[in-house]
């Protein structure tokens, strides 16, 4: 009990690296802030082109895309591109691989979400929608792109949190975000007490989304 | 050298992959095998707590919730290192192969029980109400009548969540699991050249894009018809 106290819940140790795992936890929440967008503005592109496109080929190579990056574990993508690319006399910096490489990833789960929500919405919705004069970029954007959005709503929130979590794999590549900083001043102070200090803000952050989410999902299960 | 020659002996350097190809290949047998023992225990796990949840036992169903929010609220990274770098301090040492494996375990256990609780809440209750009044118990109704269907239900969430999180066992590298990224990761540094990490990649590619295929079959076959 003792051991798990001191090495655990050391409180002299949650005093003194607190500070520094908030400014970890600065770090990926706008980490977050950045990647989200970039993956959910990606992945309604790939779902459009994969969905709307014309053209066979750009359709196969929308679904090659998403099959790809769905298969690769993003620790894998990233790890490629940040060690990878300086072998090509490029010096990408940490910040710029770690975009990448969400981008790349995010953008194909993101896709098959809209996707699925681009398909649920009926057929008649566009024709109702361009028979009233509205251009078909309009009605996409207008009526078609909200209901989809709406419909997949509670997965568009699953996967947001799972890019929250997901940050952490920036950790391998020394961006200081909250699991970095923590494994840090663990490593400094011979304590595990940061990491475990560090998954309890994880917690404290992520597990009334989680609920929420459940909530949601449960909403729309009944809803139906 | 022109650009496109320094690119392929770059990144697709046939001498280094001969080299090193042995390392890569029993990576992959230890990826591919974490992975598969993940999936079994996760999904075993996640069921029976579905179940338990299912007797409607409060105090019970309120520490399944707990668990299954706290382990889907957790990064699985921090989760392992937790594990790996923590518990051997209040004497409870643990190698990587187990980390990897209990960490992502529990991980897919909490998910798993999210979807088959879901398929069972989505079944109409005249279902047990019926099978009860023949005369099954509650065991039998829940094996022969409630999971069967629910199980249809949580195909395609199930499936996702096994493939998402069995690529985690990429997460090992970090805690030195000896599974294909982490052995990729040694041979390039230790050749100074990034065709390892370009096997890695294609490994992986191989490994689970089939199993996306699988899962599509899958998916589209169990559809469950109201």
């Amino acid at each position: 009990m003792d051991a798990l106290l001191r090495n655990f819940f050391n409180i002299d140790v949650f005093i003194q690296v607190f500070p520094y795992l908030l400014q970890g936890l600065f770090t990926t929440l706008w980490l977050s802030a950045l990647v989200i967008p970039l993956g959910l503005v990606g992945g309604l592109a790939v779902a459009l082109l994969g969905t709307q496109s014309e053209s066979r080929w750009i359709r196969f190579l929308v679904a090659a895309y998403v099959d790809i990056f769905r298969a690769l574990p993003p620790l894998v993508l990233l790890i490629f591109i940040y060690f990878g690319t300086p072998f090509l006399g490029l010096d990408i910096p940490k910040l710029l691989a770690v975009a990448l490489g969400f981008l790349l990833n995010n953008s194909s789960y993101y896709g098959e979400v809209f996707r699925a929500g681009l398909l649920s919405v009926p057929q008649g919705q566009m024709e109702a929608a361009r028979s009233t004069g509205l251009t078909r970029m309009q009605a996409l954007a207008y009526v078609i792109v909200p209901q989809a959005t709406r419909n997949v709503l509670p997965d568009l929130v699953g996967n947001s949190i799972e890019v929250v979590k997901l940050t952490t794999i920036a950790s391998v590549v020394a961006l200081p975000e909250l699991l970095r900083v923590a494994r840090d001043a663990q490593a400094l102070l011979f304590n595990p007490s940061p990491v475990v200090l560090a998954a309890l803000i994880y917690l404290a952050l992520l597990w009334p989304l989680v609920r929420w989410l459940s909530r949601l999902e449960h909403k729309n299960m009944t809803a139906k | 050298m022109s650009d496109f020659e320094r690119f392929v002996h770059t990144f697709f350097n046939l001498e280094v992959a001969a080299k090193y190809w042995p390392d890569l290949l029993k990576g992959l047998g230890v990826t591919a095998g974490v992975g598969v023992l993940v999936a079994i225990t996760g999904l075993l796990f996640g069921v029976v707590l579905a179940v338990l949840r299912a007797m409607q036992f409060r105090p019970l169903s309120l520490l399944i919730i707990a668990f299954a929010d706290i382990m889907r609220a957790l990064p699985p990274l921090v989760l392992m290192i937790v594990f790996f770098f923590a518990f051997p301090l209040i004497g409870m040492p643990m190698n990587a192969f187990t980390t990897v494996w209990l960490a992502l375990s529990l991980v897919l256990a909490a998910y798993a029980e999210e979807s088959v609780w879901g398929g069972i809440l989505a079944l109409p209750r005249g279902q047990s109400e019926a099978a009860r009044s023949t005369g099954l118990n509650w065991w039998q109704t829940m094996t022969a009548v409630i999971l069967p269907q629910a199980f249809r239900i949580a195909v395609p969430p199930l499936t996702n969540r096994v493939i998402a999180i069995s690529k985690n066992v990429a997460l090992g590298s970090v805690v030195a699991l000896n599974e294909v990224l982490n052995e990729a990761q040694s041979a390039s540094s230790n050749s100074g050249n990034p065709t390892p990490l370009t096997m890695a990649a294609a490994a992986y590619l191989l490994l689970f894009i089939p199993i996306l295929y699988a899962a599509r079959r899958l998916e589209t076959r169990w559809q469950w018809k109201v």
